[in-house]
């Protein structure tokens, strides 16, 4: 039977502002209007004027954590190979991409090199035949340009996004800060913000050798986005990523020794984070994702250079995206793009989209309700967000993967 | 920021403690009046200090623990010397001979040494903000004897009190810090504490080891240290560590010592009566020559070790008022 969902506001592709409407569920699948003959038996849900956008496709999380993800809108989430054991064998990636079905989708991403040790290629080829839909260099950069040349052609045949992370190991050598005031007051091992661009740069020139698509996982300076900028207007099939915390947070944050916000890449300078904003607004970045990586107190509650780097992030991910709307730097349909149908396209998935045909992932709305983010109180299996206290906007009132309420 | 100069800094507000902090865990945010407080009360211990019977039984029957989580001789050595000089009896626990090598976390750690019900600890720890996470964990007072690269406030204190005994105003001084700012703990409660005093502070040191946004900390920067020198009324030099010399950080011990050790004729370039500091242990031969740290006209280095003990007589003291329900600090 036929599901319909009416008095909604729809987001759909290629609309700025939400429309109102219905969405027409056929199955597993979103129907077109045309699909629906008068008489028909059918099953009418009325959506209360919510807003009604497809499921966030939250690209490059590190733990499945299915509580924060139905919480935060979340249908489908690609999960970084730096797991424990690493993702580079073809069973695991077999094994993870069922790990949250039916309401949640995982993709576990094929780790480029065995033990993501950047030295030797894993199975890419046997890990996407087990259905990995990209490779990623994991939380570090592969130091070895020899490497990653033979990495990105053969992602380049395998026909394969790769996803890295652009920090130049031998600048942040130790650092768990970005050089400023505020690490020098800390006296926090520290580097310079020119690590990322450094990486970017070389993997750029490599990108024009190869014609490999390279995903930039987290462009967090104004020079890292520069050279974006130019590799787009170049039509390098570049694309990049950033999550709310490198958007809202800047270094000041990691103040009174806060593990909270230690991550990675570290926090940067307020011009670096306003660079960032700029680069949303003007469509350099392409995905916004919450970097999703739980962490208890027996990884945070350490001395800072010992604690580990990440943030629960799942939850909290589509509250803080809305404050981009709210602020007038993206639209409703823009924000769709960068939450759900930009990831969704790297990956090469059939979702991300309310088109007909794509897979029925779609999440209702209330966007003005307040909350407060609390760390004692989140869905997920760890607490440790750095935005802890901060009154937010908007809420998920219903998820539905693959056309069923979960 | 460091606190700016309000009024006379010998006069504390009235209606409040002289010093309102539960812990001593660094010099940033302490106020003028503050820091000299606790330099006035250290003076008292000073006296004592070169009597044949230092005893003061201001500490009878309380227990500070000494927990050292990283090596440490000297001190180690100054505050065991003055928790027993107050009538303290002091315990010393050792990161080498504790349960931090059979994978026991900070925290867990923490919660033990307060369950001993000691009325001061004492931290010494590696990391930076090590001292913090424990004080947050405690009932008692603590002191920070040098976390990380972040604060060794009892040494930038002993400092100003040796700079103010033998040169009197720290107010007006120029002083120039010279060495391993990056890794330095001391350089940057030292940096606290004499601008916070008024003094006029320079930086000097390889680029290599001088952290960044320096220029933020009310600061000059020199990276040469010929030009550093003029004016200077106190020449502080800092140790660098042993593991920094091979080429890390800079390229040899030799290099160094002709770039920025403190040699006779560097130290003439200086103000005719300048003073000469260290906080310890010397490497003689690469930061400082031999005769510059052995001349007693210049050289406080052996005074700083005696007003080492005089200043943390004095924190255990002030610290533990509220707790000894000392008049006017309840």
């Amino acid at each position: 039977m036929k599901q319909i969902f009416t008095n909604a506001r729809l987001i759909l592709p290629d609309e700025k502002q939400p429309k109102e409407g219905s969405l027409i569920i056929d199955g597993d699948r979103i129907a077109s209007a045309d699909d629906v003959t008068k008489d028909e038996p059918r099953e009418e849900i009325d959506c209360k004027g919510r807003i009604l956008a497809p499921g966030i496709v939250d690209l490059g999380i590190f733990a499945i954590d299915k509580p924060a993800f139905r919480f935060g809108g979340i249908t489908r989430a690609a999960l970084m190979p730096d797991q424990s054991p690493v993702l580079d064998l073809p069973a695991m990636i077999k094994h993870n991409a069922v790990e949250g079905k039916p309401d949640l989708w995982s993709h576990p991403i094929a780790a480029a090199t065995k033990g993501l040790a950047g030295t030797q290629l894993a199975e890419i080829g046997l890990m996407k035949r087990s259905g990995a839909k990209a490779v990623a260099t994991g939380r570090q950069w592969i130091a070895d340009s020899g490497i990653m040349l033979k990495l990105l052609q053969y992602c380049k045949s395998l026909d394969l996004p790769l996803i890295v992370h652009s920090e130049d190991a031998g600048l942040t050598a130790g650092a768990v800060a970005t050089n400023g005031e505020t690490a020098t007051r800390l006296g926090l091992a520290s580097a310079t913000a020119a690590a990322e661009a450094v990486s970017i740069a070389r993997d750029i020139v490599l990108v024009r050798e190869t014609g490999a698509h390279v995903h930039f996982r987290q462009v967090t300076t104004a020079d890292g986005l520069t050279l974006i900028r130019a590799a787009k207007a170049e039509k390098l099939p570049v694309t990049c990523g950033i999550t709310p915390a490198h958007l809202l947070l800047s270094d000041i944050a990691i103040s009174d020794f806060r593990t909270f916000a230690r991550l990675s890449p570290p926090l940067r300078s307020e011009e670096n984070r306003l660079a960032c904003v700029e680069a949303v607004k003007d469509g350099t970045i392409d995905v916004i994702s919450s970097g999703h990586d739980p962490r208890g107190p027996e990884d945070k509650r350490l001395p800072y250079a010992e604690s580990a780097p990440g943030m629960a992030g799942a939850e909290t991910l589509l509250a803080l995206s809305l404050t981009l709307v709210r602020d007038d730097i993206v639209s409703f349909g823009r924000l769709f793009e960068l939450l759900s149908a930009n990831p969704a396209k790297i990956l090469g998935v059939e979702a991300g989209l309310l088109q007909p045909g794509y897979e029925a992932d779609f999440i209702l709305i209330d966007e003005d309700s307040p909350w407060q983010v609390d760390t004692r109180k989140m869905a997920a299996a760890a607490g440790n967000t750095p935005f802890d206290g901060l009154p937010v906007q908007g809420r998920v009132t219903a998820i539905y993967k693959g056309g069923r309420a979960y | 920021m460091t606190s700016q100069q309000t009024g006379s800094p010998h006069q504390f507000p009235t209606g409040s403690d002289a010093f309102p902090h539960r812990h001593l865990l660094g010099i940033a945010g302490l106020q003028p009046w503050e820091i000299l407080f606790l330099l006035e009360e250290a003076k008292q211990w000073v006296d004592l200090n070169k009597k044949s019977s230092k005893h003061a039984d201001k500490l009878d029957g309380l227990t500070v623990i000494n927990a050292f989580f990283e090596n440490s001789t000297r001190t180690l050595l100054s505050f065991e010397i003055a928790g027993k000089r107050m009538g303290a009896d002091v315990v010393n626990m050792h990161a080498a001979q504790s349960s931090i090598k059979k994978g026991e976390t900070l925290i867990d750690t923490a919660v033990t040494l307060n369950a001993m019900k000691a009325d001061a600890i004492v931290i010494r720890h590696g990391s930076s903000g090590a001292v913090q996470l424990i004080a947050d964990k405690v009932d008692c007072p603590v002191l920070n004897a040098g976390d990380g690269s972040h604060e060794h406030p009892t040494q930038a204190l002993l400092d100003a009190l040796t700079i103010q005994r033998r040169k009197g105003e720290i107010s007006g001084l120029t002083v120039t810090i010279c060495g391993d700012v990056m890794h330095s703990r001391v350089a940057r409660s030292n940096i606290y504490c004499l601008t916070t005093l008024g003094a006029k502070v320079r930086v000097c040191g390889p680029p290599s080891l001088l952290p960044a946004a320096l220029d933020r900390f009310n600061v000059e920067v020199f990276t040469n240290f010929d030009q550093a020198l003029p004016g200077s009324d106190v020449v502080m030099m800092l140790r660098l560590q042993n593991e920094r010399m091979n080429g890390d950080f800079i390229p040899s011990p030799r290099e160094y010592h002709y770039l920025y050790g403190l040699t006779r004729e560097r130290l003439m370039l200086a103000n005719k009566d300048a003073l000469v500091m260290h906080p310890g242990p010397m490497n003689r031969g690469v930061e400082i020559d031999s005769d510059v740290a052995d001349d007693l006209q210049h050289s406080a280095i052996t005074e700083q070790v005696e007003m080492g003990v005089a200043v943390r007589m004095a924190c255990l003291d002030i610290l533990t008022r509220k707790s000894r329900s000392v008049e006017g600090w309840s």
